[in-house]
């Protein structure tokens, strides 16, 4: 009863799968990208950000123009609503989850966030998305002056009047 | 004289279209139905009564510079005063009887065309929704409303029919104007304008946006076919099948790559999982004689153009250019033709 019984535990592990474990990295796995970063927290000494994507339309107001078209078309109101936030969060405040900068919130609209954004990469062209970018980083506040449209719908951040 | 108001508004390009589409010229003189027979009758009584107008000015104006230099006017003569009074009375009143016939021909065409076919239990209702740039044209069906028809840039009408227009806007204020058939009506943002009409002969008409609405409004225009109750009977009942089912490989693979590149986040194909409504429906795109709103023929060629770079065609155009590899555009094509 016992001698089958051993036979059966070693013919099991016989199916065991070994893992290979590489020692010896490929160039591939090697490489260190550099990520969107969201916090200044950094081990070691700081690195710079990223710097590979910039954004082409930072400043255009005809970027700005169209990207506040394309946020109502796409439906991105249907969440985030003009900028104040509902289902999804809002633009306008100085909180960012995912960050604020251009490539953050590319990479926010192209890949999609946990908990219901969805990812648009693929289904629109990415000129698109640069200009919901540079939307959205108006919708915060952060593009200059005079590039937003003075007849918007949306309620755009706007810096408070200085004293003189 | 009738080429006086044809309005060919047609740019020549690299992608113009042929004379095909300008064949349906438009002309407010070539009146195909009551509403434009009114107005165009309108036009004529205008212009012979100001023709009339104004060679009698003209007439009197060299009488008055040939007797005056011939004769010396009597500076104390009560008779020829009198007389001179009785005649510029009778010439004011004449001009006032003559305005006052204009005004009052004109609030009776005006009259005529308001309640043309008011409360017609026959009449059609069609809703065109004006985009920038070009036409949503729905067939809205009551008792189902799954029935609607969407249509663009074309407006199929049976003859002898009034047709209730209902005018809505997606962005700015446009026009339509479809000289053959009626005068503008405007489309504004927030309200729907209403008017009827009617086609008593078949053909096809031109229409075109007569508000300037932005960059392409000359490339905004639209074609009326207006056809025997049989055959709108028949295409309409066309227009209400989905599309039809890919059968060739490349086909097939052209539906994927209308669903996986950006194509369905915009257009609606029925029977297919692409509900998009910021372009135009293209369940049957290929039955329609144009692409682009009027600016293309509906051609393979054209539609790869537009496909591959529609803003180089038309500047502003919502349309993005599509990167898609040869193969790829080779099977969306094949797909796209199917769309009948």
């Amino acid at each position: 009863m016992k001698r089958p019984l051993v036979c059966l535990a070693i013919f099991a592990l016989v199916a065991c799968h070994r893992e290979r474990r590489p020692l010896t990295p490929t160039a591939a796995d090697s490489s260190r990208p550099m990520p969107l970063r969201m916090g200044d927290l950094q081990p070691g000494p700081k690195q710079l950000a990223a710097t590979g994507i910039n954004n082409p339309y930072e400043g255009n107001a005809y970027a700005i123009s169209e990207g506040q078209r394309l946020f109502e078309q796409y439906n991105c109101s249907g969440c985030h609503f003009h900028g104040g936030g509902g289902i999804g969060p809002p633009l306008m405040d100085a909180e960012w989850i995912y960050g604020s900068s251009p490539a953050n919130i590319f990479t926010t609209i192209s890949e999609g966030r946990p908990n219901g954004m969805p990812s648009y990469g693929g289904h629109i062209p990415v000129y698109q998305i640069w200009q919901l970018t540079t939307y959205v980083r108006a919708l915060g506040g952060f593009e200059p002056q005079g590039t937003t449209s003075p007849r918007s719908e949306e309620m755009m951040a706007k810096k408070a009047e200085e004293p003189k | 004289m009738g080429a006086l108001c044809v309005l060919c508004a047609s740019v020549v390009k690299p992608f113009s279209p042929a004379p095909a589409i300008l064949a349906p010229f438009q002309s407010a003189l070539h009146s195909a139905g009551p509403q434009a027979a009114s107005i165009e009758h309108l036009w004529w009584v205008f212009f012979w009564i100001c023709v009339a107008v104004y060679v009698i000015t003209i007439a009197f104006f060299f009488i008055a510079a040939i007797r005056g230099r011939r004769r010396e006017v009597a500076v104390d003569n009560p008779a020829h005063d009198r007389r001179l009074g009785i005649f510029v009375s009778t010439c004011a009143a004449v001009t006032i009887a003559t305005l006052f016939g204009l005004l009052f021909s004109s609030v009776a065409t005006g009259n005529a065309i308001g309640t043309f076919a008011n409360n017609d239990p026959r009449q059609l209702e069609i809703e065109v929704t004006g985009h920038q740039w070009w036409w949503e044209v729905k067939y809205p069906d009551a008792l189902a409303p799954a029935n609607q028809i969407t249509d663009a840039n074309e407006i199929h009408i049976p003859i002898h029919t009034p047709v209730l227009l209902r005018l809505d806007t997606r962005d700015v204020i446009h026009s339509l104007w479809i000289p053959n058939l009626h005068g503008k009506r405007d489309l504004i943002p927030g309200r729907v304008n209403k008017f009827r009409i009617q086609a008593d002969t078949p053909g096809v008409y031109r229409g075109q946006c007569a508000e300037f609405c932005g960059y392409q409004h000359a490339h905004m225009a639209l074609t009326v076919v207006a056809e025997s109750p049989e055959d709108f009977a028949r295409w309409k009942s066309h227009m209400g099948e989905g599309a039809p089912t890919p059968m060739t490989p490349a086909q097939l693979r052209g539906q994927q790559v209308f669903l996986s590149a950006p194509c369905a986040k915009c257009h609606n194909i029925l029977g297919l999982d692409a509900y998009g409504t910021l372009g135009p429906d293209l369940t049957h795109f290929r039955s329609r004689p144009t692409l682009a709103a009027g600016q293309l023929l509906n051609t393979r060629g054209n539609l790869a153009a537009w496909i591959a770079n529609a803003p180089a065609i038309k500047p502003g155009t919502m349309m993005p250019p599509n990167q898609l590899s040869g193969q790829e555009m080779n099977d969306l094509l094949a797909y796209l033709e199917t769309l009948r």
